[in-house]
């Protein structure tokens, strides 16, 4: 059995379709995705076949109403926390980001969006035909939504939208965006969401392509220059767009979170099988306590996170989640998964310190899991924040 | 034309298996469970024949304990129509399987009975050949082809010295070897679908098996293990080991 698999813990809340699901995302994965990897990332983006392929998998879909081409029935979170553990354990964070991001760009639409949006974009976008992406941080700063400037002016039948976007993941590849625009006044209430077709006069966008880590994802920096928006493309009521762009952060924190806890599960696979072949002082690694422990610890921090993820998913399940227990879970996954993957470099050593390995690539990972979709220090202060509202 | 296949659960092909310390069988506690490969490759090849035109029904069939559902719900996300569980928590003997198989055959009247080669826990490859004998009908066994035309089925066969095509009339029975096609995997929505395809439960007593045990197992050990090699500083030592310690020149 895959070390990956050895150590997880059983999940009481997982059943016959949630472990068939796997079974058969893992033979995805391993056909499709795992022998290609090296080659994307070396060339900075995905292949457009593999939406195609995923979408006849049921992963672009999954979760999505079946009016609109989704599949719900039967189906729950932890059917998505499954596809986000087989999807890191390619090695490459940067393959769910990209392929999954609609992930983040679709569900304001799903849940705010007029009916003719949703059946305009929704569907295609299932099917692996259209992509769209998130575009909210500025280059003025990302975490604090409430300050953005892109600015959208309304003129009749449509909105003039002038600003810049950056960081914005698909954002090469994306056929529509879903934007956070200031409409009207400053702070929170000023701030709407708005669909804006790529290929509009007055849209331009340049890569981000030297980055640590994620290299098969694309990353945009998008310009807006005098772009003529119809007034239909609202996402939602006009100034009203604060929250439909959070109602979906606690989805993407748990999503994350089990992509980080998976790919620290790999970087103990990796260590794993290395410290049982490689020999030292006349003895494998293994056997030595001082590597012995760092299995052990990495371990229990793996163990810990998978813990509070499923008490997570459970209590989102029932309706009762708090946002501050999913935000301070993700700094569980992505502090776990930083010391996971210094352990296992350490173990693996020069081995892990060439390119090839997957260990090496998460490594390089470590920081856009714990900067991207709400960084450490944001969570612990929503979480601050959150405490002492609920106990004044 | 009606398709039959057998899927049995066993212990996924990951798992290494250890032997009990008091010797009365495998240690298979809480060890993952999954189809037997070679019957995954069955149901795959009745579905592409489904797919073709050529069968218009799949009925996937287990026997074991209740857990099979969980096999046989795989075969039916794969594309199989419905399932059939013969429920036992007695472990067959291949005789045992090939008469309620052969039960099964008599009430379906398949055309065609597709099974794995053997299955990787007991790899006694011997149901599919009891089958053939019990119901009268061909058998072409380790296919690594079948083609089905004219009401006839014809089936390239893995020898050991190389390959041998055989026709037979429908109904047959054709077990598969690991060439024969790569399984799919199942979609997430033929998982949920699979959910409500009918499975029905039935015991070996409904078909009047006795399936009494005629082998007897004595013990089951791991094999010896290997002692390290040595290193010899040169040819001398070589043979002069060869000849005083392992004593074969």
């Amino acid at each position: 059995m895959p070390m990956r698999d050895s150590i997880r813990l059983p999940n009481p809340y997982q059943t016959d379709t949630h472990q068939q699901w796997r079974a058969s995302l893992r033979k995805f994965v391993d056909s499709h995705i795992t022998p290609f990897v090296d080659d994307w990332e070396e060339a900075g983006t995905l292949p457009p076949s593999l939406w195609q392929d995923a979408a006849n998998v049921g992963l672009l879909q999954l979760g999505y109403p079946e009016a609109l081409g989704g599949i719900s029935a039967g189906t729950d979170l932890h059917h998505m926390i499954i596809a986000a553990e087989e999807l890191a354990a390619c090695g490459a964070g940067g393959v769910y980001a990209s392929l999954m991001v609609h992930g983040i760009a679709l569900p304001p639409i799903v849940h705010y969006g007029s009916e003719a949006l949703k059946q305009r974009i929704v569907p295609s976008v299932l099917a692996g035909e259209q992509h769209i992406s998130l575009a909210i941080t500025e280059p003025g700063g990302g975490s604090d939504v409430a300050q953005l400037t892109t600015q959208a002016r309304r003129e009749g039948d449509h909105y003039i939208v002038n600003g810049s976007k950056t960081l914005i993941t698909g954002g090469l590849r994306a056929n529509w965006f879903t934007t956070a625009v200031r409409t009207g006044e400053a702070g929170v209430n000023g701030l709407s969401l708005l669909l804006i077709n790529a290929n509009l006069e007055g849209v331009s966008r340049t890569p981000l392509s030297k980055k640590q880590g994620w290299w098969c994802s694309d990353t945009a920096t998008l310009y807006f220059d005098n772009v003529v928006v119809p007034c239909d493309h609202l996402i939602g009521q006009e100034n009203s767009g604060f929250l439909p762009i959070v109602h979906n952060f606690n989805n993407e924190r748990l999503a994350l979170t089990a992509s980080a806890l998976e790919a620290a599960r790999v970087c103990f696979e990796d260590a794993w099988c290395w410290a049982n072949e490689r020999n030292t002082f006349g003895k494998p690694l293994i056997k030595h306590q001082v590597i012995g422990h760092k299995f052990a610890e990495m371990l229990r921090q793996i163990n810990a996170t998978q813990g509070y993820l499923d008490s997570c998913a459970w209590q989102i399940t029932q309706g009762i989640s708090k946002p501050s227990d999913v935000a301070l879970l993700k700094v569980q996954a992505t502090q776990t998964l930083e010391f996971c993957a210094r352990e296992a470099l350490q173990i693996l050593g020069g081995a892990g310190y060439l390119r090839g390995c997957r260990a090496e690539r998460i490594y390089r990972e470590v920081r856009v899991n714990a900067i991207g979709g709400g960084s450490e220090e944001i969570m612990r202060d929503l979480a601050w924040r959150q405490l002492m509202a609920s106990n004044a | 034309m009606k398709i039959l296949v057998a899927v049995k659960r066993v212990v996924d092909y990951n798992v290494k298996v250890r032997a009990k310390a008091d010797g009365t069988g495998a240690d298979t506690a809480n060890a993952k469970m999954s189809i037997n490969p070679f019957c995954e490759i069955a149901v795959e090849e009745a579905v592409r024949l489904k797919e073709k035109g050529v069968a218009t029904e799949i009925v996937a069939i287990s026997i074991g304990a209740k857990q099979s559902q969980e096999q046989i719900r795989t075969a039916l996300a794969l594309g199989a129509d419905r399932g059939i569980l013969v429920e036992t928590d007695t472990d067959l003997e291949p005789l045992a399987v090939a008469k309620c198989l052969k039960a099964i055959v008599d009430k379906e009247t398949p055309d065609l009975v597709i099974l794995g080669k053997q299955s990787i826990d007991g790899d006694n490859n011997q149901t599919g050949q009891m089958l053939g004998a019990l119901a009268g009908m061909p058998q072409g066994t380790f296919a690594s082809e079948v083609n089905v035309a004219e009401g006839k089925v014809k089936v390239t066969r893995e020898i050991d010295g190389g390959l041998q095509t055989v026709a037979l009339n429908l109904p047959a029975i054709v077990t598969t070897d690991l060439r024969l096609n790569e399984p799919r995997y199942a979609s997430l929505p033929n998982i949920m679908k699979a959910k409500k395809k009918p499975l029905e439960t039935v015991t070996p007593a409904d078909l009047g098996v006795d399936t009494a045990t005629r082998v007897k197992l004595l013990k089951v050990a791991p094999p010896a293990e290997r002692q390290a090699g040595i290193k010899v500083a040169d040819v001398a030592e070589l043979v002069e080991k060869l000849k005083n310690e392992a004593k074969v020149i």
